[in-house]
């Protein structure tokens, strides 16, 4: 098997088992995903909890490798951590010790080539993560600590840390589900526009459906044990999306549709045809 | 007087209130000083003897501290080793807990067969009673990351040193200077008791030299400073933790 070239993400049959002795049983977290997602494309996976939204997020970075076929990112098979990617999860999971800028700037001090040059060019990267903190509306809150700010804050530094060595792959898993619904609303916005800026690819993890269908140009429909892609919906919403594009009833028909493929999903266990 | 002066002085009021009810119990009762000392007498003694007792006391610190800051190295480089390394941890942690319920005062007649009277025995008993809680607090740090935490550096396709020294030291800071302020007191215990047999200088050897000159009120005067003494260098340790791990602690700030 080889790499598609015309494809930034692809995964040619994978299958993973968590260890050896589930493998032994044929017993595993997700079955048989094949995903091709093409260059700036932003994705959203949704699916019924504990469906292996995480695992599948963790194969795509790299931290899990897979039982059975391979994946491809950028032409290069994945076999460790992707330097290219850039991930936020659903706690902000900021270093309390650190500033929000510091936060912001962990990455540059990990990754090549920004590692090598960290010290010299530190004032340059300091005027961009401020830039960057700028932009997602966290202006004059560079020196304040993590725990000093609110949790649609903290969240949005956590965007920010995973952007900042302008990965071309931004991985979220479920990264606005602890927010209450107006902040959850402001962040998807400011998603949208940094995604509209530079072009990024975006994988998605979340649950819920109005967010997967405002933000993405493709939603996968993951069944639960066995974990399984089962629908793709193209979202030919036009962009640039307002908010006022959720009150549509076009919308509205498309989260009705995915909301019955779950729902059926959750009534039958997974026994549901493709 | 609002709360906050009230809790500032609250253990000095009780400092003065036992003092005065030690003292008049002494008074009242008419105790000899032989038996349990008033704390007038023991202030009489410390004043008549403070030449010496400075000298012990010095000799005893600056063991005591030399004995700790080998803890403090063998403690951090071993906790850092078995925090950091799960088979290390699975075969170091049993052999270290066994080795920490021996009692310390037990070594002392074997470390004066080994290094003679003196100075040796009290530095190593200080840093052997000393060096197990540092150890322990710097592994429960390293060992209680939350995979999270490590996770934001690991998609970045950081080493383990880096994930070691990012996050996993800072965050086990906060149990380091914990570790210090019950080590430092500890350190203390380890050098007076081995000096009350092993040594011919420090407070232990001033407490024995006293009690069998039956000068009860030196033994006290030279317990009231060894516990001085403990105490300042745990404010101390505190102080710095307050300055450099203020993030962990901000519950109690108010903030």
């Amino acid at each position: 098997m080889t790499a598609s070239p015309e494809h930034f993400v692809d995964f040619q049959n994978v299958w993973l088992a968590y260890n050896e002795s589930l493998l032994a049983d044929n017993h595993f977290a997700v079955e048989d995903i094949n995903l091709q997602v093409k260059q700036g494309e932003f994705i959203a996976i949704v699916g019924p909890s504990g469906c292996g939204k995480s695992t599948f997020m963790k194969l795509t970075t790299g931290l899990k490798k897979p039982s059975r076929g391979a994946i491809y990112v950028d032409g290069q098979p994945v076999n460790g951590p992707l330097k290219i990617s850039g991930m936020a999860f659903q706690s902000p999971s900021l270093l309390p010790w650190r500033t929000t800028l510091d936060n912001v700037l962990l990455p540059l001090e990990i990754v090549e080539p920004y590692r090598a040059n960290f010290k010299a060019k530190k004032a340059e990267y300091e005027a961009r993560a401020i830039d960057l903190l700028q932009t997602v509306g966290l202006g004059g809150y560079e020196r304040k600590f993590p725990w000093e700010l609110s949790g649609g804050m903290q969240q949005r530094a956590s965007i920010c840390r995973a952007l900042i060595h302008e990965p071309k792959m931004l991985l979220l898993d479920e990264p606005f589900g602890a927010l209450d619904a107006f902040t959850r609303e402001e962040l998807w916005c400011t998603l949208r526009d940094l995604h509209a800026m530079q072009k990024f690819n975006v994988i998605l993890v979340t649950h819920d459906l109005r967010e997967s269908v405002f933000l993405a140009d493709t939603v996968y429909v993951m069944s639960k044990s066995p974990g399984r892609f089962v629908v793709k919906r193209d979202i030919d919403l036009p962009r640039p999306r307002d908010l006022e594009v959720t009150y549509t009833p076009e919308f509205t028909h498309i989260v009705h549709e995915l909301r019955g493929h779950i729902g059926a999903m959750r009534r039958d266990g997974a026994n549901i045809g493709q | 007087m609002n709360q906050k002066q009230l809790e500032t002085w609250a253990p000095w009021g009780l400092l003065v209130a036992t003092l005065l009810i030690w003292q008049a119990a002494c008074s009242l009762f008419n105790v000899s000083e032989f038996v349990f000392p008033s704390p007038l007498r023991i202030w009489e003694q410390m004043v008549e003897y403070r030449d010496v007792i400075a000298g012990h006391a010095w000799r005893t610190f600056w063991v005591t501290m030399v004995g700790f800051g080998i803890a403090i190295v063998v403690g951090v480089l071993l906790g850092f080793v078995i925090g950091s390394s799960r088979l290390a941890y699975a075969a170091v942690y049993p052999l270290m807990t066994g080795f920490n319920a021996l009692p310390k005062a037990a070594f002392v007649p074997i470390l004066v067969v080994w290094f003679g009277i003196g100075v040796g025995p009290a530095i190593l008993t200080a840093f052997l009673i000393s060096f197990f809680p540092i150890m322990v607090n710097i592994a429960t740090g390293l060992a209680t990351l939350e995979p999270e935490l490590e996770d934001v550096l690991r998609v970045l396709g950081a080493k383990r040193w880096d994930v070691l020294v990012k996050v996993g030291l800072p965050r086990s800071m906060p149990y380091f200077y914990g570790s210090l302020k019950v080590a430092i007191t500890l350190a203390f215990v380890g050098t007076t008791v081995s000096e009350m047999t092993a040594a011919n200088e420090g407070i232990g050897y001033l407490l024995i030299s006293a009690g069998s000159a039956m000068q009860m009120g030196l033994a006290f005067a030279g317990l009231v400073v060894v516990g001085a003494m403990a105490m300042i260098m745990y404010e101390l340790f505190s102080l710095i933790e307050k300055h450099t791990t203020g993030w962990a602690h901000r519950g109690s700030q108010n903030h």
